[in-house]
């Protein structure tokens, strides 16, 4: 049997199952709120509340899902081509290279409107750039991406700490980052937005990236389910034998896959950089790069399912840190306890529900299409 | 009379939304042998994989010498005198004999008593049976038949009194299937119970002594091998009468449109697998490549559609001449007008996971006709796949559903028709009717000399002899990376069998 669980419906594939995961993730994470004397439903609630209470913290729920929609697609890209690319991190931290770039050179003269263009095309040539060399590497000598990925993640934390800190650095201060970008590189936020419905974003960092990003999504939907390439992209990752009978190049579909996918992921630096800190600063990804791989997981790599779950991690980032303030006892190491408890479900344990939920579906329908033992005396 | 040797009572098995089994009844009477015939996807080996211990039934009882078993795992099954012989063989190769026979009942941590009680036992079974094989060659160094035999001492040495073969002369020679049929005669002569899985009739008919046919999931019929014929069997398979015989009238070639000079190709090991080949094949004739899995065919298939590069070697194609030793590509072959039917469907051929209108383009996914400016255009890649459906009588007729939802012969309709229809003057075609069922076969040898009797150049490889004699005008036998024979459509099994068993071709003519 080549296929042993038959195809189930969209709304429990795409809609119980994880929503089952996800209530799972959350019960476990429970027992860890109860083991160090919280009460779970209190943290729930402020968790909850911390992230969508109130605008400002649905602002910066939004802020973080920027960022993960941007890693997440760029994630989903490569899985598609059958490439696991673990590299966010460090194609978003090199993807800040060219956001500054843009941002310090032309922050004084453009306005921001004409750098974001230029920002979003830089930003996704330097991602692009740093995911090219794992991509040849494993198209042309067979290095496995999984690894080389990684290890550029190091390179490039290591390129930019001897950037930020030798040449990027004004003179005279004493922080690892560069000078705070002039107006134009700097991107309008989305306050004065959101005070035209009666809402107040406070100091959220939430900016027209968000834009960016969803037009992005849209972008990756058409690329994949549209084009010719992103039809190629799937064969390969589907069937890498079947690339090669249809007399697709698995070298060129590699390196193009994982510079688009390094590309994704450098654009997160627009909302982080320009969006909200001005400057690029040591460390400025905190994480987005690998969050995406949970985000890409629990979207099934379909921009529909993405967008939720970047909301969702967000709102486990923005509400995590609310209820780390409001619970002493929760520190911020349980928020990532309860973030990995998520990942672990939603992702790595995407189908240990799905047997079980598959035989009862089955069982289910079966028993009210058919009466059990109805032809026994035919088979003898 | 005695118990029965296994008695199913009522077996269900679903996987997810499919039901593989449904309330399967079997009585398989000690000291005989019991084939099982069906399609492919009839639920056989999901049967058989219950017995054994690798499923659980959802629902059912299964007895063993008339005794309820319960058969949880493999080992419970070996307990129970369960032994099974796999299509493909669980053998560690670079083990010896010995090594394979003692693996997992090795007994103590240090290894010499275990291998000492082996080797005393294969001696017995050799005298006892006549299973001759030396237990210290490494497995990769034996043929396939005699690697066949360690899996059957593997199973007697565990105490089997019940074997399970499942397809066992899928990898055979018809030389070696005649050995093995041999062996498994005198066992049931010694009291053991044989169940034999296949789908080839004659092997039924030949050596059973009864047989239960599967049909979607259900046991649809048992009949005494004696009181039943190949067309009553072949009928309940499919549910109607087949045709078995293929209509053809007398090729009349014209110039070759495709002809091989001395080609050589590697295998991604390194291993020599077609070795100084030349052939031809003229317009309007079935050139058909006999010979046993693994002999070369496959290679040479994919050297000469562009998907893997040759060693050295000379190919003209539709008047063209192409150099198969450079870097391959499969879309220039593609160009030249020549159509490739993968052996492989399910890895190659498509891509399972599409929906069908998807796989109807694949290969020809540049074409203009499905492009429209940067975007492909839904529009037409699904009207073209409704009109193959329909000419094909692809079913469902849904180019929205996905591939892995057909059954193995739509699957092999649905590339047939990709690459039929795009009027190719030369046709590979590997494996047509593999995993197929008898329906499609019917309709699928039908299509092949249509394009045949429409001036086409034909290549067919395949490892159904029935096939290769059926359809080709030229029979050229493989063995070992070379052309070792050609023959005409009329040669007889036994010669083709000692040709492919790679017996010199002077002496199988004599």
């Amino acid at each position: 049997m080549s296929r042993p669980y038959a195809k189930l419906p969209a709304w429990i594939d795409y809609g119980l199952i994880p929503l089952i995961n996800l209530v799972v993730a959350f019960l476990v994470a429970g027992l860890v709120v109860l083991l160090v004397g919280e009460s779970p439903l209190e943290a729930a609630a402020l968790m909850l509340r911390g992230a969508f209470g109130y605008a400002e913290g649905f602002g910066f729920t939004l802020y973080y899902a920027t960022n993960f929609i941007f890693t997440g697609l760029a994630v989903a890209v490569a899985f598609h081509g059958g490439l696991f690319n673990i590299g966010g991190e460090g194609q978003a931290y090199v993807g800040g290279l060219g956001v500054a770039a843009v941002a310090l050179s032309l922050g004084a003269i453009l306005p921001w409107w004409l750098n974001l263009p230029l920002a979003i095309a830089l930003s996704f040539a330097f991602g692009a750039l740093w995911a090219f060399v794992p991509a040849y590497l494993q198209a042309k000598r067979g290095s496995h991406i999984v690894i080389t990925t990684i290890m550029f993640n190091f390179i490039a934390a290591s390129l930019m700490v001897y950037l930020l800190v030798g040449v990027l650095k004004p003179a005279g201060s004493m922080a690892p980052e560069t000078r705070t970008f002039d107006a134009g590189g700097q991107l309008p936020k989305l306050k004065g937005l959101f005070e035209l419905f009666g809402f107040n974003l406070g100091g959220a960092p939430l900016n027209v990236s968000i834009f960016v990003a969803l037009v992005a999504a849209v972008f990756v939907y058409v690329l994949i389910w549209r084009t010719r390439l992103g039809y190629e992209i799937r064969t390969l990752g589907f069937s890498p034998r079947a690339a090669r009978y249809a007399g697709m190049s698995e070298t060129r579909l590699i390196v193009v896959t994982m510079m688009i996918s390094g590309g994704l992921a450098g654009m997160m630096a627009l909302n982080a950089i320009m969006g909200d800190q001005y400057r690029l600063a040591i460390d400025f990804p905190q994480g987005a790069g690998f969050v995406g791989i949970a985000v890409a997981l629990m979207g099934r790599g379909h921009p529909a399912g993405i967008v939720p779950a970047a909301i969702l991690f967000g709102m486990l980032y923005q509400g995590g840190a609310e209820l780390a303030f409001d619970m002493p006892a929760i520190s911020r190491d349980m928020i990532v306890i309860i973030q990995g408890l998520v990942i672990l479900f939603a992702g790595a344990l995407e189908n240990m529900f799905r047997p079980g939920i598959g035989a009862a579906y089955q069982r289910v329908r079966f028993r009210t299409e058919e009466p059990a033992g109805a032809n026994v005396g035919e088979a003898r | 009379m005695a118990e029965p040797a296994i008695e199913l009572i009522g077996i269900d098995k679903s996987f997810g939304a499919v039901r593989a089994n449904r309330n399967i009844h079997l009585t398989v009477e000690r000291g005989t042998i019991h084939g099982i015939v069906g399609e492919n996807g009839a639920g056989k080996s999901t049967l058989m994989s219950i017995i054994y211990g690798f499923y659980q039934a959802d629902r059912g009882e299964i007895r063993v010498a008339g005794r309820p078993a319960a058969i949880t795992d493999p080992n419970a099954a070996i307990a129970a005198g369960i032994g099974m012989v796999h299509q493909h063989f669980m053998l560690v190769h670079n083990l010896t004999v010995v090594e394979n026979v003692m693996l997992g009942a090795e007994r103590s941590p240090l290894l010499d008593k275990g291998i000492a009680t082996v080797r005393a036992e294969l001696k017995r079974l050799e005298t006892d049976h006549g299973l001759e094989v030396d237990p210290d060659a490494v497995i990769e160094e034996l043929p396939v038949g005699l690697q066949q035999r360690v899996e059957i001492l593997k199973a007697l040495y565990r105490g089997a009194d019940i074997l399970i073969l499942d397809e066992p002369t899928g990898v055979l020679t018809p030389s070696e299937a005649d050995h093995l049929f041999r062996v498994l005669k005198q066992l049931r002569d010694e009291g053991k119970t044989i169940v034999l899985i296949t789908h080839k009739l004659r092997e039924i008919m030949a050596i059973t002594d009864t047989v239960s046919v599967m049909r979607q999931g259900e046991m649809v019929a048992t009949r005494k091998t004696a009181e039943t014929s190949v067309a009553e069997l072949a009928e309940l398979m499919v549910g109607r009468r087949v045709l078995l015989t293929v209509d053809k009238r007398p090729a009349a070639p014209g110039a070759p449109l495709l002809s091989v000079e001395k080609l050589s190709v590697k295998d991604s090991r390194g291993v020599t697998m077609v070795d100084d080949v030349s052939f031809s094949v003229r317009a309007g004739e079935i050139v058909g490549i006999a010979g046993v899995a693994g002999n070369g065919q496959s290679e040479l298939l994919e050297a000469l559609s562009g998907i893997r590069r040759a060693l050295r070697g000379k190919v003209a194609m539709n008047g063209r001449a192409i150099d198969p030793t450079r870097e391959a590509d499969p879309a220039e072959i593609r160009r030249i007008g020549c159509a490739h039917v993968p052996e492989d469907r399910h890895h190659m051929g498509l891509v399972l996971p599409f929906e069908e209108n998807e796989n109807a383009i694949l290969g020809y996914q540049d074409d203009p006709r499905f492009q429209k400016g940067p975007l492909l255009d839904l529009a037409a890649m699904r009207g073209d796949a409704r009109d193959k459906i329909a000419a094909y009588d692809i079913r469902p007729a849904d180019c929205r559903l996905k591939t892995a939802n057909f059954s193995g012969g739509n699957q092999q309709k649905i590339v047939l028709a990709r690459e039929m229809e795009r009027d190719p003057d030369v046709l590979l075609i590997g494996q047509p009717t593999r995993g197929v069922d008898v329906g499609a076969i019917e309709f699928i040898h039908k299509r092949i000399v249509e394009m045949r009797d429409a001036g086409k150049a034909i290549l067919l490889v395949s490892v159904e002899l029935d096939e290769i004699r059926a359809l080709s005008d030229r029979i050229l036998v493989m063995f070992a990376g070379r052309i070792v024979g050609e023959r005409g459509p009329d040669a007889s099994e036994s010669e083709l069998g000692l040709l492919m068993a790679g017996v010199d071709g002077k002496e199988a003519a004599e």
